[in-house]
Formats: C-alpha cells, structure tokens, sequence
C-alpha cells in the first residue's frame, strides 16, 4: 500500500493551521472600512407588529442605518425558501408560510428577526438595537408540537390547524392487515427530543457591496457556500449569481445547521448596498446562536410493531408528528419524510410497514437536518421497538435482531430503498464479540456490589446517505439534484490542484481528497492540494452534508482523475512515440507496452505544458460531474453498557463498542474520528441535551452553556472501553467501495444507550435527556409498582 | 482612553483600551492574534484560553486592561523557534482536533493542565480538568490521548 494513499491512517495535511492558531473563521477576516451589524430579535414567541419606531437609534452615534421589513420590501428582496416539496396525502401541496428576511407584520419566535442595526463599531450598534422601539401585540403561542394541531395559536394563516402537510408512505390496508393477524403487538410512545446543534464556532457573515463593479462577497459560515448563492440570488433576487462571490472559509463545525440559507447572511449583503458599499459584518453571540440556527429532532411518534408466533416481525406502524418550528427552514420539509420514513424497515426483513407524518408549526425556532437527519428519529423509533419487543417476548435482544436480519442483496424495503450490500450478521458477531456481551451478568453482579445498576443495551442501524442521485430526490420533490463537481489542475511541475464542491469544516478533505490522489497518480500527498468554498475557484457543487463528501464528492474527483489520466496518455504517448493505446499508466509512470520506454508522472505534466511535440492540446485540466446511481448504506451495531447509581440516577457510560460497516475506509483514522465524535452527540442527546421552550412564556430557556447539557469529556467512556470494530462489505455504486460514516455515530448511539438504561432500571419506557432526575422519577415509579 | 502595555508572546505591545475591553478583544480586534476564539458568552466553552503569567485563562472572561504588565502567551506563542510545543504535536499525531475551532483553547488548557499535575496525569484528571473545555467534533477521545502522549513530551 501507498504510504499516504487510500486505506492509510495518514495524519492530517490541515492540522498545522489549526495547531498554530492560523486557521482563518468568517470572524477572524476583516474588510477595510467594515461596519458591524446587530439584529433586533423578538422577545414574543407570536406577536402582531404594531410600530417599529427606529428614529432615536437611527441618530445614535456612528449609526450608518436600521433597517426593518418594509426596507427589504422596498428593495424587492425575496423570503427565506424551503428547497423540498412534499405533498400531502390528499394530493396537495405543503402549506408553506412566508419566511422574510426581516419580520413583517408579525413575529413567531422568540429570536425572531426583525430589525438589524448598522453601525461604525459593534458596541454602537448593540446600543442603536437596544434603542429601536418596537411595539408589540401579544398572540396565543404554541412551543409544544403534539398541541400544535389543537392549540388555538396560529403560526401562518396558509397552514390550518398548523398542518403543513399530512403525509404518508407505505401500504397502510396491508399493515393494518398484518397487525390484525399478529401473534403479539408491541407499542410505544416515543419523543425524540429537540436538540440545539452548537458546532462550537457561531454563525457568522461579512456581506460586502462594491459599488465599482456592482458585485458582491459573502463570507459566511457555510456548508455549501454554491447552494447559498444559488439560493441568494435566484430567490432572493439580490443580484444574478455572477456578480456574487460566496466564500465559505474555515468553518468550525457545522452538523447541518450551516447548511441552511439564513436571513442574516442575506441581510448583511443587503446591507452593505444600502450603507453605500461598506462590508457588514456579523458574528452570532451564543444565546444568539441558540435562539436562531435551527434545531433538530422535535419528534412525538406512536409507534408499533406486530411478530408472528416465531417471533418474526410482520409489520411496522408509525405515527409522528414534526415540529417545523415557526417557518420552514432549506430542507426542513424532506427530514421527517424522505429522511426518516425511507429506513423506517432497519436492518431487518419487514414485509409491511406503514408511515404518518405530519409536520406542524410551532412557535420556536426552525426546525431542520441536525447530524443524521431523519435517520436517528428512525434509528430510534426502530431500535426502541427491537429491544422492547424482544424483552416482551423473553428472547435476547441480540438473537431477535438476527432472525429478523435483511441476509440477501439487493433488498428491496416497503419504504422506497433499495439497499444494495451488506452483512449484519457479521456486524453484530463482531459487535458482542469486542463488547464481551457473553460475560455481562457478570459484570451485572459486580456492579450491583457497588450499589450500581449496570445495563446493557444494543442498537443496529442503517442509514441512507450519499446523498443523492438527482432523479430520485427529484421525483421525491428536491428542487435541486445532489450530484458533486470535481476538478483536477495539473501543474506543468506535476503537482495536482483538486478544486471540490465538497466542503470540509472538520471532516478532512484536504488530507482524504489529496490520499485518493495520491492512490491514482502515484505522487506524495504533499504535491496535492485540495481547494474548496469559494465560488469564485471552484464552479459549482452541492457541498458537505448528509455523508455525501466521501460516496459522491469523490467519486466526482475520481471521474476527473480517469480523464487527466488518459489525457496525460495522449501526452506521454506523443513523447514516447507510440500510440495512446499501447500506454500504460501505473504507480506513477508511464511505460509502452512492449517496450523499456518509460516516463514518469511530473515529466508528461512539464510536457503536456512544454508543447513542443505537435499534435494535442496542451495542458492537463479537466473536470467531472458526479451523479450518484443510489444511495449509499452504511449499517453497524452499537453496544452501550451503563452503571446507573441505584439512589440517584446518575447515568455512566461504562463501556461503548461499535462496529461499522462503512466499505472500503479511505483513512481509518479519521473515519475512527468521525464515529467518536458523533457517539458523544448521541450520548449527549439520550443524556445530557434538553432543549427547553417555556410553555407559558415561549422562552426558550436553555439559551445559553449554563443550561444546555454540552456532552463533556468526562461524559465520554475512557479510553480502553470505548472500542471500535469495522466490517467490510464494499459499496456497489461507487469506485472506491465506499459508504459514509459522518453521521452513523449519532444515529445508532441514542437507542443504544436508553436500551441500556431500561434494561438497568427494568423500565419499559424513558424519556431523552435521561438526567438523573428522569431516571431516578423512573426508578421510583418502578419501586412503587414493586410495592 | 487609557494606555495597555504588556508582553504578548514574547513582544512588548501596548494598545489603547476601553476599560470594558476584554483580553480577548484586544488580542484578536487589535493584535489580530485570531487563533483565540470566542464560542460562549458565559465562560463555558474555553475556545478563548490563553496564558497570563504562566496560569491558563479564560481570555472573554479578563478584562483587558487588568493585564498591565503581564505577560500573556497565545497559541500563536507557543511553538518555539518554529519547532511546535509537544501538546501540539499530539494534537496532531493523535488526531485530536477536526474543525478545529476548539483547538487552540484546549493546547492551551491541556499545557496548564500537565504543568499542574505533570507529565503522568491521568485520564480521569485530564476528563475532569477539561470540563471547562468544549468540543463538538471529536468526541473528546483523541484529545484526551492527545493531552497524555503530549503530557510524556513535555
Ligand atoms: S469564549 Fe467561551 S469560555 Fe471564553
Ligand atoms: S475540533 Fe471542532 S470543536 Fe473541537
């Protein structure tokens, strides 16, 4: 193998920026002569505007301008859109209400924008946005999804009964059929509980207008800084797409939540127009960032699955309701429908199943894609119902899982995917296998000598991700498809340029992207640089999200690859004298068949731009666009074990192993990264995060660090028991063999670890975060039923 | 407003301050020292540590003209002579960082952390002593291996 190619743990090319304190965030660029700009955010959670007076703060010192709703207006500048149409059952369209840049006429969250301030110094402008009197009247609100279709607040006048749209997948007459002749029904009531992302760098934007040119530069916090521009200026109308520049720096982690459009990004380029071409600036405080990115999950299902008498599941029933929040985030639409409804079968043979969405408004904050998107609420709802069933029907949970395993590819599910390969069996061996599952009474006595309850919990996902193939998302209601663009630059030295559509805010591009490089060209990883998030460099791509970067970004670099490669053929057999045909190209040299002639890699770069030889076209540059033929599937099993504390219900998790079956690993190291790095998103959602509106007030209580629960290192099991396992069954569609693994850490973990603690406490039911409190509560209901 | 003289890596700088001007304001506005970042507005999330006097820091948390004098080091001080400090070096060899936003609040906390406990601290240690430490991307995993093979070098 190739020291830095694919399938090395090669250390990473990007670190020595970060390590040194030189990486470059939206916040650490400053434009000359920048001003500062601060939103006036509603403290209703659903309320009429009845005035905004702005005159006093418009004089304050070093005010350059307040602007409000009617400004935005004035300009003719669009709303926020959500990019995914979903249809109701009874045919018709979701009921989308509008989403200003600037509130008009009323507010529906708290966080709410509806003025911004712009000013010489960000203090100013702070002082100016305290100054700005709006005049509130008061409306009913709702914060809690499963009251949001019988509460009398309402968020949008077009959604009745804050309905946006009632949707349904699957054959519901033969699920009811297969629950009507069921051996043994199990059903639950499942919340998945609101998370707030918090990537650990806030949102920020720079908006400059250069009034020489009429163009305009966006830095911004993005996952997708062409998705942005698209959106920018083909819906908000702010200018056509070439006069505006989106870069997306550094970004310090994103999760989904930057992948959005967000009023306040557009609102500074607005801005910078109006305060005569001065870059407005922006950066989000955290209560900021918790009152205004959009969350995740939301989630209220009823859920239940029906075996036959050998204990084989026959069908799968779901409810949910989904909170949207007030307004339809990008892609907010598609999360509890394609996202969640499609993996709805699991791991396992489910001949019929059957899924009810309705999405509703609500006033708090949208509601969008948070790490894994759709696929943990159904991970969830899936492996909640595996280890309950089992246990009711006094099998092991590992076993049940097994009869009930998917064993022949391709698979066909009742939900529209296919998946195309995989071995779950192997998967789970390895999985109890690393976990000593054999040997956990054991450790149950042990920990019980301790006044500890120990539990263990198991957890089999699956996910869709690379995402996606265009046609299929299209006839599903995306409004774009989801392919990736490459290019591959070749310099006349033989060193190679790799511009992506992909964007790596965390993930590794620049050392994973340059591995496969190094793979095809036989050349040192060093010679390889990877260029993204910059419209301006790159021409077009759909960015990083929904573990797509890997499947379908590369893929597009390695379409680019095979065509620089065959170009640089012509060249070397131009050189060689020979034909095209008779080259060959491997570990980084060109031979002629038959023949001792031979040249390297860099000497056909310098001649592909030396030209003297007559005959092609000189240079080596060529590009590629990838469309996905299917989604990828990446599955594994994760095992939690627990010690909750008999008399106070603090949690501990005490031993954690996953095995992940991700296909061939480009670099086993950072993929290792990736899977830890989302286990403790999931430890902290099934733990530690609550995100907390108040009822009576609509405040959202948890705004800042000292309520939200932020998993921290002493939450994370040590060292030595947090182990990981891979299996390999490579991916079909795609090159490289590979699946995703951004996300099936947040997917599997949270039902590994609730089962874990149902099986330590013996109680059916737990609600998400289980604090000490919730788990104790749970532990007394279980001592007095024992009375 | 009033004059601020003190050492930042090294360097004599002075700089005009508001007496509200945090340390790390000044560092990042006026030194354009950006690899101190701010993540919280509630001193939770130690993207902002720095060293004054030798002691880690919450640098959004000190005001800026409290640091007369003092001698302050940011992460751009800690390699010497070019060559990285060994808890960056870890960082790196163990894969301790992705986005990397947090990483520079955390090199710095981890090298208070093995200056007060040496070089053999332990993981609980470690775990606990970066409570006031945030990381939304790792996991805390490699940062913990990361502050231990870093604590052996340095
Ligand atoms: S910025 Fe969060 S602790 Fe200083
Ligand atoms: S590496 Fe991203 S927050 Fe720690």
């Amino acid at each position: 193998m190739n020291a830095t190619g694919v399938g090395a743990s090669v250390k990473r090319k990007e670190d020595n920026r970060f390590i040194t304190g030189k990486g470059r965030y939206t916040d650490d660029i400053n434009l000359k002569g920048q001003a500062y700009a601060v939103f006036v955010r509603s403290p209703h959670a659903h309320a009429e505007i009845k005035s905004i007076n702005t005159k006093k703060a418009a004089g304050m010192p070093g005010v350059l301008g307040v602007f409000t709703g009617s400004d935005v207006a004035e300009d003719k500048i669009g709303g926020l859109i959500c990019g995914w149409m979903i249809h109701s059952k009874d045919g018709s369209a979701m009921k989308a209400g509008p989403h200003p840049i600037l509130a008009v006429g009323k507010v529906r969250y708290v966080g709410d924008h509806v003025a911004v301030v712009v000013a010489d110094s960000k203090a100013q402008a702070a002082a100016a946005a305290a100054a700005v009197n709006v005049s509130y009247n008061a409306l009913p609100h709702n914060v809690d999804a499963a009251k949001a279709m019988s509460t009398k607040a309402q968020v949008h006048k077009e959604a009745a009964n804050n309905n946006v749209y009632n949707w349904g997948l699957g054959d519901e007459a033969a699920t009811a059929a297969a629950f009507k002749s069921a051996a043994h029904v199990t059903k639950l009531d499942i919340v998945n509980n609101r998370l707030i992302p918090n990537a650990m760098e806030p949102r920020a934007a720079i908006g400059s207008y250069d009034t020489g040119d009429d163009h305009y530069t966006l830095y911004t916090t993005s996952q997708n800084p062409h998705v942005a521009r698209l959106v920018i200026s083909a819906f908000h109308g702010l200018c056509p797409e070439h006069k505006l520049r989106v870069i997306a720096p550094d970004v310090g982690g994103g999760f989904g939540s930057k992948i959005f459009i967000y009023a306040e990004e557009v609102v500074c380029l607005w801005a910078s127009k109006r305060v005569g071409g001065r870059p407005v600036k922006w950066t989000a405080d955290r209560t900021e960032s918790f009152l205004s990115d959009a969350h995740g999950r939301d989630h209220v299902t009823k859920a239940e699955l029906a075996t036959d008498s050998s204990g084989k599941i026959t069908g799968l029933r779901v409810h949910t309701i989904a909170s949207m929040g007030a307004y339809l985030s990008t892609f907010a639409s598609c999360v509890p429908t394609y996202l969640y409804a499609t993996l709805l079968s699991g791991q396992y043979n489910i001949p019929n199943i059957y899924a009810e969405v309705d999405a509703v408004y609500t006033n708090t904050s949208p509601v969008d894609a948070y790490r894994g998107a759709g696929r943990p609420e159904a991970t969830y709802v899936v492996e909640r119902l595996m280890e309950t069933a089992a246990r009711e029907l006094k099998m092991d949970p590992a076993e049940f899982r097994r009869r009930n395993f998917i064993t022949s590819f391709p698979h066909q599910t009742p939900v529209i995917m296919m998946y195309d390969a995989g071995d779950y069996g192997a998967a789970l061996d390895k999985a109890l296998e690393l976990s000593d599952y054999r040997n956990v009474k054991a450790r149950k006595a042990e920990a019980a000598k301790r006044g500890k309850l120990r539990g263990v919990g198991l957890s089999a996902y699956i996910e869709a991700c690379g995402i996606a193939p265009s046609a299929a998302v299209g006839s599903l209601g995306a409004g774009v498809g989801l392919w990736e663009s490459a290019e591959v630059r070749v310099n006349p030295v033989g060193t190679v340029e790799i511009l992506t559509g992909s964007h790596s805010h965390g993930q590794g591009h620049e050392t994973t992207f340059a591995q496969l490089v190094s793979d095809r060209l036989g050349i040192d990883i060093n010679n390889v640089s990877v260029v993204h998030g910059d419209t301006d460099k790159v021409q077009f791509g759909m960015g990083t999200y929904g573990s797509r970067s890997g499947a379908v970004g590369m893929h597009a670099i390695s379409k680019a690859l095979d065509k620089a490669i065959t170009k640089a053929k012509t060249v070397a057999a131009h050189c060689m004298e020979a034909s095209a045909d008779d080259i060959e190209f491997k570990d980084g040299a060109f031979t002629v068949t038959g023949t001792d002639k031979k040249m390297d890699w860099s000497a056909v770069a310098l001649q592909a731009y030396v030209a003297h030889k007559p005959g092609f076209e000189p240079g080596i540059k060529e590009s590629a666009f990838h469309d996905p033929a299917n989604f990828v599937f990446p599955a594994g099993v994760h095992v939690c074990e627990v010690d909750v504390d008999m008399d106070t219900g603090f949690t501990e998790v005490v031993r954690y192993t996953c095995v992940d079956d991700f296909g061939n690993l480009i670099n086993p190291m950072i993929v290792e990264g990736q899977v830890q790095g989302g286990v403790a998103q999931g430890i902290g959602q099934a733990l530690l995060e609550a995100c907390v509106y108040d009822e009576d007030s609509g405040q959202l209580l948890t705004a800042s660090y000292m309520d939200y629960n932020m998993p921290r290192a002493r939450n994370m099991p040590s060292i030595g028991e947090f182990k990981l396992g891979f299996t390999c069954t490579p991916c079909p569609t795609n090159p490289m063999g590979m699946k995703g693994c951004g996300e099936a850490g947040a997917i599997g973990s949270p039902p590994a670890v609730i089962n874990a603690i149902t099986d330590a406490i013996g109680v059916r039911e737990l609600p998400m975060p289980a604090t000490p409190l919730t788990v104790w509560q749970a532990m007394q209901g279980m001592r007095k039923a024992a009375e | 407003m009033p004059t601020l003289s003190l050492k930042v890596n090294g360097k004599a700088v002075s700089g005009e301050v508001e007496g509200r001007t945090l340390l790390v304001e000044f560092l990042r506005d006026q030194l354009g020292l950006t690899g101190t970042h701010v993540g919280c507005d509630t001193s939770q999330c130690g993207t902002c540590v720095v060293h004054v006097d030798g002691k880690a820091v919450k640098s959004c948390t000190v005001l800026a003209a409290s640091c007369a004098g003092a001698s302050v080091t940011t992460i751009e001080g800690l390699a010497a002579n070019g060559k990285l400090h060994p808890m960056q070096q870890a960082f790196h060899e163990e894969h301790g960082l992705q986005c990397g936003f947090c990483t520079p609040g955390m090199i710095m906390a981890a090298v208070d952390i093995v200056k007060r406990n040496g070089k053999k601290v332990d993981e609980e240690t470690i775990r606990r002593e970066l409570s006031g430490n945030l990381c939304r991307c790792t996991g805390y995993h490699n940062i913990v291996k990361a502050v231990q093979s870093g604590a052996a070098n340095m």
